[in-house]
């Protein structure tokens, strides 16, 4: 699990290395007793937006009509993030507790 | 305490002896669709049984916390269960969340553990956890691809028609279970041809009635397939899922939800969510996990069932 979170540290590190030029703002969901926190977000275009698992059962951040990368399983203590490079109003849920909605505004 | 127990109110001492089958497990008999609990009496209604079977569930073979850090160890114990059960079941079904996250080695472990069940088949359903990823291509592809590889199926036993129902793919954005019309299609044509005295079992991960939509407990379109059973004498429907007992009686449909060989979730609506029930009393895992017995006596209507507890 360390080394998970040091890959993960040095391809940030890299990820924003990269992007020097136009440094985007990371938002951060988290996702708690089966319910996405908070349930809607209003970011900018260009927005980093990272949800983080802290429920001991696995969720998957799916998106509504595949308009944004879906995550991988995750477990507990797991992270994902997407980019949101276009307004618009962007809906998921998880595809195996499909009860649990969210949403993200692009503006 | 042989003073007090001499002396005691009937009620007190009947409460006392439920308490004891408690422990032991509970033998339900289903006579005309409604459920009597009874006292675990192993030799009576096994004699009597034109045939049984087990009922696993829920063993999130990959979970690794509390409450239980090796659900490998007790679904071990759930099979030296199964095999020290007084009459050899004809089979054994498995409702689903064989693996915590549809990992091929977890897949493996599970197949692997049940070649040790001394039964002659063991059938499968995916729970939600087994279709992660690859919508449940990896699971049927060792634990069998049903009709159309579609993962739901059908066979007779001994005069019993079963159904193996898949209500875990496809699901949709603030939905419940799902089946789907092609399956939906396929069972009306599966059961077309049946008499109405047929006894029917039924089989799938989520139960297939509304028993907690808030925590998902439940199948968005099960009405639908409920609609087709209910001209059948006796139909009873198993599934898994809630990691607990729960039952309900609808006219000749009776529904039961299994225990799991892993971890317990919560009664319905008890605390924020669902999820592994953490504070257990030390040392009391086992009393919340375990197997599920059935038999079958022909010329009654339903099954005898029975619940073994690990601890």
């Amino acid at each position: 699990m360390r080394w998970h979170s040091v890959a993960f540290a040095v391809s940030l590190l890299v990820a924003s290395v990269a992007h020097a030029a136009k440094p985007a703002t990371t938002y951060r969901v988290g996702i708690r007793d089966f319910q996405f926190q908070p349930r809607q977000i209003v970011v900018p275009v260009h927005a980093r937006v990272t949800w983080t698992n802290h429920d001991e059962e696995p969720h998957i951040v799916t998106s509504v009509g595949n308009t944004f990368h879906s995550s991988p399983a995750l477990d507990t203590n797991d992270h994902y993030s997407a980019t949101f490079d276009k307004p618009g109003t962007y809906t998921y849920f998880c595809s195996i507790h499909p009860q649990m909605t969210g949403t993200i505004v692009v503006r | 305490m042989n003073d007090e127990r001499d002396n005691m109110q009937p009620e007190r001492r009947h409460f006392l002896e439920c308490m004891a089958w408690a422990g032991a497990g509970t033998l339900w008999l289903m006579k005309g669709g409604v459920a009597h609990a009874g006292m675990l009496a192993t030799g009576a209604a096994a004699a009597d049984a034109t045939f049984g079977f087990v009922q696993i569930s829920d063993s999130h073979i990959g979970f690794h916390q509390a409450p239980n850090p090796d659900p490998v160890a007790s679904l071990r114990q759930s099979i030296a269960l199964i095999n020290a059960q007084p009459k050899r079941p004809d089979f054994v079904v498995h409702t689903g969340d064989l693996s915590h996250l549809s990992k091929p080695e977890q897949f493996d472990t599970v197949a692997e553990l049940l070649k040790g069940a001394k039964t002659s088949h063991v059938f499968y359903v995916p729970g939600e956890h087994d279709v992660i990823g690859d919508d449940g291509n990896a699971f049927f592809a060792r634990f069998g691809g049903g009709v159309n590889g579609n993962g739901w199926y059908s066979f007779d036993h001994h005069g019993v028609h079963f159904v193996a129902l898949v209500n875990v793919r496809h699901l949709q954005a603030g939905g419940l279970g799902f089946l789907g019309d092609e399956q939906l299609s396929w069972l009306r044509q599966d059961l077309a041809g049946l008499s109405a005295s047929t006894p029917i079992v039924v089989f799938a991960h989520m139960p297939m009635w509304s028993l907690y939509p808030a925590w998902g407990w439940g199948t968005q379109d099960s009405a639908q397939a409920l609609t087709l059973l209910r001209r059948f004498g006796s139909v009873t429907v198993l599934n898994g899922h809630i990691h607990q007992i729960q039952q309900k009686i609808e006219g000749n449909l009776t529904f039961h939800t299994a225990r799991s060989t892993a971890y317990p979730q919560p009664a319905p609506g008890q605390g924020p969510a669902p999820g592994p029930l953490k504070n257990l009393p030390a040392g009391k895992l086992r009393d919340y996990i375990g197997i599920r017995d059935v038999r079958h006596v022909r010329g009654t209507r339903g099954l005898a069932i029975t619940e073994h507890a690990l601890g």
